[in-house]
């Protein structure tokens, strides 16, 4: 069968704030894309998603992020996924990230960063259109 | 290419997680290393949790496996979620409440959805527990989907299947659907502290009784009750499946269980790849096209088609 390989998504919430209703819902939109959503829930550490992305085999790490943690949080992440071999793992954020920050967290490794309002379309395509093809 | 079975034995979490996504996916690729993997298999024990879907199957899994990591015993989990039937994509939510093993190096942990399998598994959950025996995990706990009563599938992969029950969520023996109850070796009454914990104890516990009258067993399944989320009765429940474990190794039936695993496996792979040869034989020389347009038009039955396109591969 030549059936598209299913894409594997971590989605992770770092940091200390205490709302996952932003990270459930972006798990049931992918899910709803065709792809199977790992969902690790509140306050994990960049070391926790990059060992659950190791576990999982992922493709993909979406991050979300309301609580300004993310110039710290999201460059850890892909410092981590390169340490451990995982470099072809797609890494995209969300949430509440200031525009001028998006700069540097591209610069750091970070795939994308879709600020709130995004149309969900235009994230799931863009995961489509970037995502590893595993040997 | 790596060498993937080198270095899952040699303990690669990295090698693990590949060759189970390329089980999951059915990559021809996986056999090679799965043949060499197999002489390694067979150690491990393997526990299933299975129960309606909220009755605390992920939380019980991550106590447990701290229980069991405290005995100094290494840990594979297996926590399988349902996909879509509509959109083919899965929200694998398990490893919320095991956020705390994430970072343990003696537990591996992998989330499966089922891909249209039935039966409460994914169709690759027992080559995965075959990685992870192979990768050296003491104790392999398979969570089960749990959406319905159907889910007993497990018990052909688990050496102790335990099966969660819970008050309120309508898990009454009245309701319990013919073969649920037998496939428990433990009964787990969870949210004990939850009213009803106690008349749903009692009443398993009194249909436990009326089935060993009825007709003896050689093991009798204990029913234990737990407080998942405030880890009240996790050691009683560790050390009654090790009693099951016990019972049947020195009964000789885990032995006889595995015999029956194997050959219930091995008949299943022939299967598969027979069916695999054939399909690929007749669609792509256009054989499969034309039957199809005979049996629509009822100039061949699919049962004459059947038998000879068999006769003929088994001639060949
Ligand atoms: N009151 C009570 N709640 C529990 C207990 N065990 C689990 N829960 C809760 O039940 C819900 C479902 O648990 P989960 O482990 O995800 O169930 P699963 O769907 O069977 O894996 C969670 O909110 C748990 O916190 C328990 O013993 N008592
Ligand atoms: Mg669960």
């Amino acid at each position: 069968m030549t059936e598209d390989r299913k894409i594997k998504i971590i989605v992770a919430k770092p940091g200390l704030d205490g709302h996952d209703r932003g990270a459930k819902l972006l798990a049931r939109i992918f899910a709803e894309a065709g792809m199977e959503v790992v969902y690790t829930g509140l306050r994990q550490t960049p070391e926790m998603i990059v060992e659950t992305a190791l576990q999982e085999d992922a493709d993909v790490v979406g991050l979300s992020s309301l609580s300004g943690v993310h110039m710290y949080f999201f460059p850890r992440v892909v410092e981590l996924l390169r340490e451990k071999g995982l470099d072809d793992v797609l890494v995209v954020g969300g949430g509440i990230i200031p525009k001028e920050d998006i700069p540097e967290l591209k610069k750091a490794g970070v795939a994308e960063i879709f600020g709130p309002g995004t149309p969900t379309a235009e994230i799931v395509a863009f995961i489509k259109n970037n995502v590893r093809t595993r040997d | 290419m790596r060498d993937y079975a080198k270095e899952v034995l040699e303990g690669s979490v990295r090698a693990a997680a590949r060759l189970i996504s390329w089980l999951e996916d059915e990559d021809p690729r996986a056999l090679e290393h799965m043949e060499r993997l197999y002489a390694h298999t067979g150690r491990a024990y393997v526990m299933g949790i299975t129960g309606s879907p909220g009755a605390g199957k992920s939380t019980l899994t991550d106590k447990v496996t701290f229980a069991l990591r405290k005995k100094g015993l290494t840990v594979g989990i297996v926590a399988v979620d349902p996909s879509s039937p509509f959109t083919g994509g899965a929200v694998l939510g398990d490893r919320v409440r095991m956020s705390r093993l994430t970072m343990d190096p003696g537990v591996f942990m992998r989330s499966m959805a089922t891909r249209g399998f039935l039966g409460g598994l994914a169709k690759a959950t027992g080559e995965v527990v075959k990685v992870l025996d192979a990768l050296g995990k003491d104790v392999i706990l398979i969570e089960t989907v749990g959406v319905g009563q159907d889910e007993v599938d497990v018990i052909r992969l688990a050496d102790t299947t335990c099966l969660v029950l819970v008050p309120g969520l309508g898990d009454t023996i009245q309701s319990m659907k013919a073969g649920v109850m037998e496939i428990a070796d433990v009964f787990v009454i969870n949210k004990a502290d939850r009213p009803g914990a106690d008349q749903l104890y009692a009443e398993v516990t009194t249909r436990v009784e009326q089935d060993a009258s009825i007709r003896e067993r050689a093991w009798t399944p204990p029913v234990m009750r737990t407080v998942a989320v405030d880890d009240e009765g996790i050691g009683d429940l560790v050390e009654a499946v090790e009693a099951h474990r016990k019972f049947l190794e020195e009964s000789g039936a885990l032995e006889e269980k595995r015999r029956r695993r194997a050959r219930e496996e091995t008949l299943q792979l022939i299967h598969g790849e027979l069916y695999r040869r054939i399909r690929d034989r007749l669609t792509a020389n256009g054989e499969l096209d034309a039957l199809v347009e005979a049996i629509v038009q009822r100039r061949e039955s699919p049962y004459r088609a059947m038998q000879h396109v068999v006769a003929r591969w088994m001639r060949e």
